[in-house]
């Protein structure tokens, strides 16, 4: 079972925040902004929520958690180091030569399920073990995390067709909405509004919340516990490039790493 | 062979539990039996191939060794990146079934011609590629997929083609297999998939002293068989039903390449591929028809050693 922290998640958050940063500046990386936006999400997760033991990563009982956004993986490396899934060290090596630890979400990583780094993947698999929990009557949850430019991919919107009609309660769906996809803005690339609607008329139950609200997120995960053959979505509303001023809703953070000055000062901006 | 392949996963299902079926919306009058035996181990995920592949990795992540069944390029060149990346990179238990190999539904078009997916599937690591010769082959296939713990892809004709191995094949096939068919002494075909029929038939019918081949596998194919026969023939003909470029044929070549660079053979025999020529056909026709236009045909002058 994961261990909380002494710790509250906010500041599990703000660690999680800082090591992107950190990694992101070594490795001279791209997509610290989406790393970024997800940070809460993934604090509230990994702090109680997700039923995962860092020593017994393949347990049968565990829940199943898998990232599609790979390009943000810096934020669950964080997350699993920071929980001792192994240690906080190698990040150093994140996608250096040689290392497991790619820019894309490795599953050589202990504790992730699944790599992941083209669009619209991951999804249709979370799916299909969320289907094989049906089929095994089992307890365990699946989450699956994607970002809102990746819902541009029609291989998202087969699985979120298919998932109602298999009575996918035990799927759950996170959005990061952070409003910014690679080239621009989500709304003028391909809007995604009515959003929530869209979800609904799917037959999808959904929980639209402040994606950086540990509460909110909190509270709508509990929600998502009931068993009423509804797949379920959480649209996450967030800022790209959370916690940093000069980097939020900035597409430039998308692609750009913080030099050592931008290092310093984006720390301090989250101390604060 | 799409019977003979329902018919023996029904069986190899019976005795494993983690026989897992997708189909794509397709599969009338084949599938049915499989529904109503496992229905907890069935299911149609509807028209989206792509969702399907990708919930066959989710499915085998679990521990099902998962079939996805659909015809053409549908369960193939669809989904070619969730099989490059979900299935194959995770190295998942997935088998593909494609039915209608090659010209099968010919007069539906090139839609429905099968015709490119060995050179696209066998780049991509991990991945096992078999066609089966008749519908005996495609049961033993059947058997060696489902123990084969990894990525597999089967493609199938369609209904009705006749058994050219005249007796049952007692040995189970293995990883790479090859099948000797007929015996001859200078020249060999080798045949991959439903040509074998057509093969065996031109080499009887015409009296050649030539030895047929069957090859159920395209990747890998077993070094230990292959080698004797480089260095046994003087030629050899390879025959498929898809185009030339990377195909059966192109794997034949590159075997015989490493093994002339590693200094296996000392030379490589003379090797005539018949294959399509880099072409679409978008002439209506049957099979026969269209295996005729694309030249996938055998001369007697052929032979000639
Ligand atoms: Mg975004």
């Amino acid at each position: 079972m994961l261990q909380s922290n002494m710790i509250s998640s906010e500041d599990f958050a703000k660690q999680i925040r800082i090591q992107v940063l950190e990694m992101v500046h070594k490795a001279n990386a791209s997509h610290v902004g989406g790393a970024l936006s997800m940070a809460d999400i993934l604090a509230v997760l990994y702090d109680g929520v997700l039923n995962i033991d860092p020593l017994d990563v393949k347990n049968e009982q565990r829940d199943r958690f898998l990232l599609s956004k790979g390009h943000a993986c810096t934020g669950l490396y964080a997350a699993l180091a920071l929980k001792n899934f192994f240690p906080l060290k190698d990040l150093e090596q994140y996608a250096a030569d040689g290392s497991k630890y790619l820019s894309h979400t490795s599953h050589m990583v202990p504790g992730v399920e699944i790599s992941a780094g083209s669009l619209g993947h991951a999804l249709p698999v979370a799916v299909g073990v969320a289907l094989a929990g049906k089929r095994k009557n089992a307890t365990w949850k699946v989450i699956c995390l994607v970002s809102d430019g990746e819902l541009n991919e029609g291989s998202n919107w087969e699985a979120i067709l298919f998932s109602p009609q298999q009575k996918l309660d035990n799927l759950i769906l996170i959005v990061d909405y952070n409003k910014i996809q690679s080239l621009g803005f989500v709304k003028d690339v391909i809007d995604l509004e009515p959003f929530k609607s869209k979800f609904e008329s799917f037959n999808w139950d959904v929980f639209e919340i402040d994606g950086h609200n540990h509460t909110q997120i909190n509270d709508a995960l509990l929600k998502c516990n009931q068993k009423n053959n509804k797949p379920k979505v959480i649209i996450a509303n967030t800022v790209k490039g959370k916690g940093v001023d000069f980097m939020e809703n900035q597409i430039l953070w998308h692609y750009r790493a913080p030099n050592a000055d931008q290092l310093k000062t984006a720390i301090q901006n989250l101390n604060n | 062979m799409r019977t003979a392949f329902i018919e023996q996963l029904i069986e190899e299902a019976k005795v494993n539990d983690k026989v897992f079926l997708l189909v794509a919306d397709l599969g009338f009058s084949v599938i049915e039996p499989f529904a109503e035996l496992f229905p907890d181990r069935y299911l149609n995920v509807g028209i989206a191939e792509q969702n399907m592949a990708g919930i066959a990795a989710g499915l085998a992540m679990e521990g099902y060794c998962v079939y996805i069944y659909s015809i053409g390029n549908f369960p193939t060149l669809r989904c070619m990146e969730q099989i490059r990346y979900d299935i194959c990179y995770h190295n998942l238990n997935v088998k593909i079934v494609a039915v209608g190999g090659g010209y099968a539904y010919g007069s539906l078009g090139p839609s429905h011609h099968a015709t490119e997916e060995f050179g696209m599937l066998r780049t991509i690591p991990n991945m096992v590629i078999c066609a089966p010769g008749d519908p005996r082959e495609a049961r033993l296939l059947t058997t060696f997929a489902t123990k084969h713990n990894g990525p597999c892809y089967l493609r199938l004709g369609k209904a009705g083609e006749p058994l050219v191995h005249k007796s049952e094949i007692t040995e189970p096939l293995l990883l790479g297999n090859i099948l000797k068919v007929a015996n001859g002494s200078e020249c060999a075909v080798f045949s991959t998939g439903a040509m074998l029929k057509y093969v065996t038939d031109f080499v009887n019918d015409n009296k050649l002293d030539a030895s047929v081949y069957s090859f159920p596998f395209i990747k890998p194919i077993d070094v230990q068989f292959l080698l004797p026969l480089f260095k046994k023939y003087k030629k050899i003909i390879t025959i498929e039903e898809h185009q030339a470029s990377g195909g059966f044929g192109s794997a034949i070549l590159e075997y015989a390449n490493e093994m002339l660079n590693d200094a296996q053979i000392e030379q490589i025999p003379f090797i005539k591929r018949i294959a399509i020529k880099d072409k679409f056909y978008s002439t209506s026709g049957s099979q026969q028809y269209l295996r005729n236009l694309a030249g996938l045909t055998l001369d007697v002058a052929d032979f000639n050693v």
